[in-house]
C-alpha cells in the first residue's frame, strides 16, 4: 500500500498512539477534577500547550484546544466577526478557502454582511494589490489560508498582514494553517497574524484534535462558540479531550523537531514526481512547480476520455495499491467542482480530471517511483 | 402491548382459483424465510383465507414487522391478540381488555368487524359485531359508533381461537416470490436496474443477476456497490446468484473496431448475449433490464429494438414507461437510492461516445458487428469462462 493522501489525513504517529493509550487507560482523570488524577490530566494539557506555544513562539495561554480544523475555523470566524460586528460590516477572504472557512463567512453574508472574495493568479496565489484595494473603513475581518489544500499554493501571509495592519490594526487577521503547520515555520507575532487554526490529524496526530491560537490582545473580545463550564479560559467549553490533546502535542513536537529535514525530503519527492510524470502526454501539474508551492502537495490534471478523477484514483488503488485523492478530499464524497481549480483558470474539461498526491515524511522515493510507473502505464490506457 | 401473533392478509392471491394453495404455500415459505434471521420462535400456518404467525416467548416486534414488510404477497400485517374460545362473554371481556390496553385515549369513533371462520359458531358475524360493539359502549362511554367513517375498526375473528386486532400495517402487496419462474436481471450500479429487479420480483419472479465489470476502468468499489445493491434487492427477492463478468477486453475490442457513436448499442448487444447465456444456464425464463424509453441514447425505441434483437428469451422491462422521478421515488422507498448514487462509475458510463447514435438501424448495426468477427467469439468465451459468481443473501 502506498498512501499519498496525507493532506486528507495522516497515519497517527506511534508516539502519539502510545500517549493516547496511557491517557485513556491509566492517566484518565478529568483535568477539572481536584484530585491527583485530575492534576495529571491537567499536566498533559499544560505540556501540550507549552510545546505548541514554543513552536509558534507565543504564550501558552494563547493556545486553545479544539476538535480540529473545522471547529477552529468556525470559532475564528464566528468568534472574531461577532466581536467586531459593531465596528463594521465587511469581511475579506479568498475564493479558494476550505469549506470550513467559506461556509461560516457565507452564513454572515446571508445575514447581511458584505464579503469580498479575492481571486488568485494561475498559480493559485492571491494578488496583494487586490487585497489592498478591497480593504475598507468598515472591514473587520480578513481570513486567508496559508497553504491551499488542493494545489499547495503558498499565500504571501506576512506581506498580506503588513497591508492589512498598515491599513487598520483593528482588523482581525485569521490564517487557516491546517495544511501549513508542520511543513513551515509559523510565527504569528512576527507575521502579524491574530488567529491561527491547526488540525491534528494532518500532522500524524489523532482525528478530532486541533488547536487555535488567539492573540492575547483580542482574547477579551472574541465570542466563544461553545458555552458551558468555561474550559479553555471560557473560549471553548467541554471536558478537554486529554488523549487527543496530549497526542497533538507530541505530533507537533515531532513535526518541528525535523522540520528542515522533512521539508527537504518532501520537496525532493515532489520534484521527483513532477519530473517523472511531466513526459506523459496530457498530464499537467497545477500551481508553481518549484519551491514557491508547498512541499507536500502535487495537483495533477490529466486530459483524456476516461480520466475523470474517480476513475483514475480507483484504478490506482485497485491495480497498484496507490491511494490518492480527487482534487480535494474534504467534500464528503460529493463530487463538487473545485473553486480553487476554477480560480487558477483550469480548462473546464480538466476540473473533474484532477487528482492530488499529498506526501508525508514517511513516504519514500521508491514509492514515488512506483506512482510514476503506474501513471505511465495507466494514463495512456485511460486516454483511449 | 405484547402481541403473540400476526394475522397476515394477502391481496391478489385471494382471487386465485384452484391454484390458490400454491400461492399460499409460497407465501408461507417466504414469510418463514424473512423471519428466519429475526430472533424469536415463529410458527407460520395457513388458516382459512389468512396466514397466522404465532410467536412464543420474547421477540423483537419492530424487527419482525420490518422483515414481513419485505415479503411480496402480503397486503397487511395485523398485530393480533389471541384468546381461547370460551364463550361469548369471555370473548367480549377480551375485546374490552384489548381496547383498554391498546388505546389510551378512548375518545374516538369505531366500528366492530366480526368474521366467523368457524361456521358452527352460534352467532352470525353481524351479531358478533353488534353485540361486541354494545359491550364496548357500555365499558367505555366516551367511545361512539360510526359505521361509515370510523376512526378505528376493531376486528374480531372467530376461528379455533378468537383473534382481535385493529392495526393493519401495509405490506408490499404483489405475488410471493417463487410463484412465477426465474429471470436474469442485468444489474448495474445505477438507480434503475435495482428498481427493475424489485418490481419484477414483486410479481413473484425469482432472480439471478449479471453485472459487467471493466477493470481498470471500473473499480473494486463499483463492484462492491453492485454487490450491496444486490443485497438490498435480495431482501425482497430472496437469494440472488450475482454473475460478475469481466467485460474489459470485449469493451476495448468494440472500441477499437467499431464506430464510436455505435459503441453503446453494440456493447449492450454483447451484454445481452452474455446475460442470456447465463440466463439459459440458470433456467431463467427471461431477462430483466432497467431500461425506460428515451432515458438515454441506448434506450430510444430504435435502440431497444437493436438490443432486443440478439435475445431469444423475452426481455422484461418493468420501468419502460416510467419517468426518472418515478424510478427515484421507488428506489428511495426500497432503500437502494443512497447506494446507487455513490460516485463509482460503471463500464456503461465510462465508455460513452460524445454523440451516440439515437436512432440506430438494426441492419446497419448487424453489419457493423461483423467488424468484430475475428476475435469476438473468443473474447466472449473468455468472459463467460472467467465469470465470478457471488451468492447474495
Amino acid at each position: 500500500m502506498i498512501y499519498f493522501d496525507n493532506s486528507a489525513t495522516t497515519r497517527c504517529a506511534d508516539e502519539a498512539v502510545e500517549i493516547m493509550k496511557t491517557c485513556l487507560q491509566e492517566d484518565f482523570g478529568n483535568p477539572s477534577s481536584l484530585h491527583g488524577m485530575g492534576a495529571k490530566g491537567k499536566d498533559y494539557l499544560k505540556e501540550s500547550r507549552e510545546a505548541i506555544a514554543s513552536i509558534l513562539k507565543v504564550q501558552p495561554k494563547e493556545i486553545y484546544f479544539t476538535s480540529g480544523g473545522t471547529e477552529g475555523n468556525n470559532l475564528a470566524i464566528k468568534g472574531g466577526v461577532e466581536a467586531k460586528k459593531r465596528r463594521g460590516n465587511h469581511i475579506i477572504t479568498t475564493k479558494i478557502e476550505h469549506a470550513s472557512v467559506l461556509n461560516p463567512v457565507k452564513a454572515f453574508e446571508k445575514q447581511g454582511m458584505e464579503v469580498t472574495y479575492l481571486g488568485t493568479d494561475e498559480y493559485g496565489v492571491i494578488n496583494l494589490d487586490e487585497l489592498k484595494a478591497a480593504l475598507r473603513e468598515d472591514t473587520i475581518f480578513v481570513s486567508i489560508m496559508m497553504v491551499n489544500n488542493e494545489i499547495g499554493a503558498l499565500q504571501p501571509i506576512e506581506e498580506a498582514s503588513k497591508i492589512i495592519k498598515g491599513f487598520n490594526k483593528d482588523i482581525i487577521f485569521h490564517v487557516d494553517s491546517i495544511q501549513a503547520f508542520g511543513k513551515m515555520k509559523i510565527l504569528p507575532k512576527k507575521m502579524g497574524i491574530d488567529i491561527v487554526t491547526v488540525s491534528g490529524h494532518k500532522i500524524h496526530g489523532p482525528k478530532g484534535s486541533g488547536f487555535i491560537y488567539i492573540n492575547e490582545e483580542i482574547y477579551n473580545i472574541m465570542v466563544p462558540q461553545i458555552l458551558g463550564g468555561g474550559h479553555e479560559r471560557g473560549m471553548r467549553s467541554g471536558t478537554e479531550n486529554v488523549p487527543a490533546i496530549a497526542a497533538l502535542g507530541i505530533a507537533s513536537k515531532l513535526a518541528y523537531e525535523k522540520l528542515d529535514e522533512n521539508r527537504n525530503h518532501l520537496y525532493s519527492m515532489r520534484n521527483h514526481l513532477i519530473e517523472g510524470i511531466s513526459g506523459i502526454e496530457g498530464v499537467s501539474v497545477n500551481g508553481h512547480l518549484d519551491e514557491n508551492s508547498a512541499p507536500q502537495i502535487v495537483s495533477v490534471s490529466i486530459k483524456g476520455n476516461r480520466t475523470r478523477a474517480h476513475v483514475i484514483l480507483n484504478a490506482l488503488q485497485d491495480n497498484y495499491g496507490i491511494y490518492v485523492s480527487a482534487g480535494s478530499a474534504c467534500s464528503s464524497n460529493k463530487p463538487a467542482i473545485s473553486e480553487t481549480l476554477k480560480s487558477i483558470g483550469l480548462e473546464k474539461d480538466l476540473l473533474e480530471r484532477t487528482i492530488r498526491f499529498s506526501f508525508c515524511p514517511e513516504n519514500t522515493m521508491e514509492e514515488v517511483d512506483s506512482a510514476i510507473a503506474a501513471l505511465k502505464e495507466l494514463v495512456p490506457m485511460m486516454q483511449l | 402491548m405484547t402481541y403473540q401473533a400476526f394475522l397476515i392478509k394477502y391481496s391478489e392471491i385471494g382471487v386465485k382459483g384452484k391454484n390458490r394453495y400454491v400461492f399460499e404455500d409460497a407465501l408461507v415459505r417466504q414469510i418463514k424465510r424473512s423471519l428466519y434471521p429475526v430472533e424469536g420462535n415463529f410458527v407460520v400456518k395457513k388458516q382459512s383465507g389468512r396466514i397466522f404467525i404465532s410467536v412464543e416467548g420474547e421477540y423483537d416486534y419492530d424487527e419482525a414487522v420490518a422483515a414481513l414488510q419485505h415479503v411480496f404477497g402480503i397486503s397487511a400485517i395485523c398485530p393480533t391478540v389471541v384468546v381461547p374460545d370460551e364463550g361469548f362473554d369471555a370473548m367480549a371481556e377480551a375485546v374490552i381488555k384489548y381496547v383498554d390496553e391498546e388505546f389510551e385515549d378512548k375518545n374516538f369513533s369505531f366500528k366492530v368487524m366480526g368474521r366467523r371462520a368457524n361456521k358452527q359458531y352460534p352467532m352470525t358475524s353481524m351479531e358478533v359485531a353488534a353485540e361486541i360493539g354494545a359491550r364496548l359502549l357500555d365499558a367505555f362511554p366516551e367511545m361512539h359508533v360510526d359505521v361509515h367513517k370510523p376512526d378505528r375498526i376493531i376486528y374480531v375473528e372467530v376461528r379455533e381461537n378468537i383473534a382481535i386486532y385493529s392495526t393493519e400495517i401495509p405490506g408490499p402487496c404483489g405475488m410471493p416470490v417463487g410463484t412465477a419462474g426465474k429471470a436474469m436481471l442485468l444489474l448495474s450500479g445505477g438507480i434503475d436496474s435495482p428498481v427493475a429487479g424489485y418490481m419484477i420480483s414483486k410479481r413473484g419472479v425469482t432472480l439471478s443477476a449479471t453485472y459487467f465489470h471493466a477493470p481498470p476502468y471500473t473499480s473494486e468499489q463499483a463492484k462492491q456497490k453492485v454487490v450491496d445493491l444486490a443485497k438490498l434487492v435480495a431482501k425482497y427477492s430472496g437469494p440472488i446468484d450475482l454473475h460478475i463478468v469481466n467485460f474489459t477486453d470485449i469493451q476495448l475490442y468494440i472500441y477499437q473496431q467499431c464506430a464510436h457513436e455505435e459503441l453503446t448499442i453494440i456493447m449492450r448487444r454483447y451484454m445481452m448475449r452474455i446475460a442470456e447465456h447465463f440466463a439459459k444456464e440458470n433456467d431463467c425464463l427471461g431477462l430483466v433490464t432497467g431500461e425506460s424509453i428515451g432515458q438515454v441514447a441506448s434506450q430510444t425505441m430504435q435502440s431497444l429494438n437493436c438490443t432486443n434483437a440478439v435475445c431469444s428469451l423475452p426481455v422484461y422491462r418493468p420501468l419502460i414507461a416510467f419517468d426518472k422521478q418515478d424510478i427515484v421515488d421507488i428506489s428511495e422507498k426500497i432503500d437502494t437510492y443512497e447506494t446507487s448514487i455513490l460516485p463509482y462509475e460503471d463500464c456503461c458510463t465510462i465508455f460513452v461516445a460524445k454523440h451516440p447514435v439515437t436512432k440506430p438501424k438494426l441492419e446497419a448495426i448487424e453489419k457493423h458487428e461483423h467488424l468484430l468477427d475475428e476475435k469476438i467469439d473468443e473474447l466472449m468465451k473468455q468472459a463467460i469462462d472467467s465469470v465470478e459468481i457471488i451468492k447474495v443473501q
